[in-house]
């Protein structure tokens, strides 16, 4: 077995063993996009033109809760130098965590996004369109998180910095995701936003393992 | 076998040590001492490529190991001051975990093996985080008891603290099984200790 599939599976052990620690961020989630209809008004029309909003900006949020489980325990009980010191390369390491990581808690926010799209009004096509768009967002929030994660890790003020890092490097996402439900509702093409999710996506893939590999080196020195 | 050359390294503002040489053949045990604060752990980190040196450089089978460094790690068991396990895992997925990040095949008949040899026979399937201090430091030195024939240094950041005597024994044993076979061992201990194989020594001042 590679250590791939080893630290995949070794991490979402950790997270079932930790449930709760996913299920905070998830919760969350749930309640700051529950929180808008509630602070909006229950004007349908506005709700629906927010919705694809609220939920980015929800799944940024969460997403940066549980940015400071990647590395920080790992870090404290000293795994996380052994990984430095594996036999394989630390990118393969720092990838196999950022996939698990994205399971616990990117991937749940996209299965609970119709069910949130429905109570902002959200109709099939449309929350279709938003589930996409985060479907192929938030492995983006994941590998970018990666990297200022690892930046951190080890910081006293570690987490108010991972957000100032982060959230500058998310818009993108956020700009090409929320606008792909905008375009589907003004009757254009969202081919073209998914496109370049899609592309974020792989630029992410290829980049942001390598970069937060070489930066949990200087982070540990 | 392995070798430093002129080490400096600058921690804090501070210089705690410069123009550090010594070579260790294999078979050879290098006991590194010197009072808390020295930087004994940061020399400790150097050879293993966890901190890079200010200058000078770390040579392992004749060429620096910033030209080999996952070769060198193939080849490199590093026990810190850090046990390096899970309090969510039992003592046998910790082990069969940590063998695979150093690249070693093990079975869960194995790392039972390697956990009875600590005397933690009753304890495999005991979550860590039910284990004594102790008991947890006997987890992360039962690394050094599985089958692991590519290891060629051992390099432990005090392995004897914690420990009682039984267990101070078996991981003494186990050094002077793998120096037998060839290997360097590097480590630190404020303990005396006794091996059979040749002991040098490195004393680095304050």
């Amino acid at each position: 077995m590679s250590i791939w599939t080893r630290i995949v599976q070794r991490d979402l052990r950790i997270a079932w063993r930790r449930r709760s620690d996913a299920l905070s961020s998830l919760f969350f989630f749930v309640i700051v996009v529950s929180l808008f209809p509630l602070g909006v008004g229950p004007e349908p029309g506005t709700l629906r033109l927010i919705a694809s909003g609220v939920l980015w900006v929800a799944a940024l949020l969460a997403t940066l809760l549980s940015l400071g489980r990647l590395f920080a325990a790992d870090h404290l009980d000293g795994t996380l130098e052994q990984m430095l010191l594996a036999a394989e390369p630390l990118w393969l390491v720092v990838t196999g965590k950022v996939f698990a990581h994205w399971l616990t808690s990117g991937l749940p926010l996209v299965l609970l996004s119709p069910l949130m799209g429905l109570q902002f009004g959200l109709e099939g096509e449309e929350i279709a369109v938003l589930s996409g768009a985060l479907l192929l967002g938030t492995p983006v929030l994941s590998l970018i998180g990666a990297i200022g994660a690892a930046l951190t890790v080890g910081l006293r003020a570690g987490s108010v910095l991972l957000a100032l890092l982060v959230l500058p490097l998310y818009i993108p996402v956020l700009v090409f995701g929320a606008a792909a439900s905008g375009a589907h509702a003004s009757g254009l093409a969202v081919t073209p936003h998914f496109s370049i999710l899609g592309a974020l996506l792989l630029a992410s893939a290829a980049l942001s393992p390598w970069a937060a590999a070489a930066a949990l080196r200087i982070s540990l020195e | 076998m392995l070798a430093a050359e002129n080490l400096e390294c600058v921690r804090g503002g501070r210089d705690l040590f410069s123009n550090l040489s010594f070579s260790v053949p294999s078979g050879t045990l290098l006991r590194v001492s010197g009072a808390n604060g020295a930087g004994k752990t940061s020399l400790l980190r150097i050879l293993c490529g966890l901190l890079l040196p200010n200058s000078g450089e770390v040579i392992w089978r004749s060429s620096p190991v910033r030209k080999q460094r996952e070769s060198y790690w193939r080849e490199l068991r590093y026990i810190g001051h850090l046990a390096g396990i899970k309090d969510e895992f039992t003592a046998a997925e910790n082990l069969v975990f940590a063998a695979a990040l150093a690249g070693v095949a093990v079975t869960a008949a194995g790392a039972r093996e390697a956990l009875d040899q600590l005397g933690l026979a009753r304890f495999v399937h005991m979550p860590v985080r039910m284990l004594s201090q102790g008991q947890r430091r006997r987890v992360a030195l039962a690394r050094l008891a599985l089958p692991d024939p590519a290891a060629g240094l051992w390099v432990l950041d005090e392995p004897l603290s914690a420990l009682d005597t039984d267990a101070a024994d078996c991981v003494l044993s186990l050094i002077d099984a793998r120096l037998a076979a060839g290997a360097v061992v590097v480590m630190t201990s404020h303990q005396p200790f006794t091996v059979a194989a040749e002991l040098r020594s490195i004393n680095i001042p304050v």
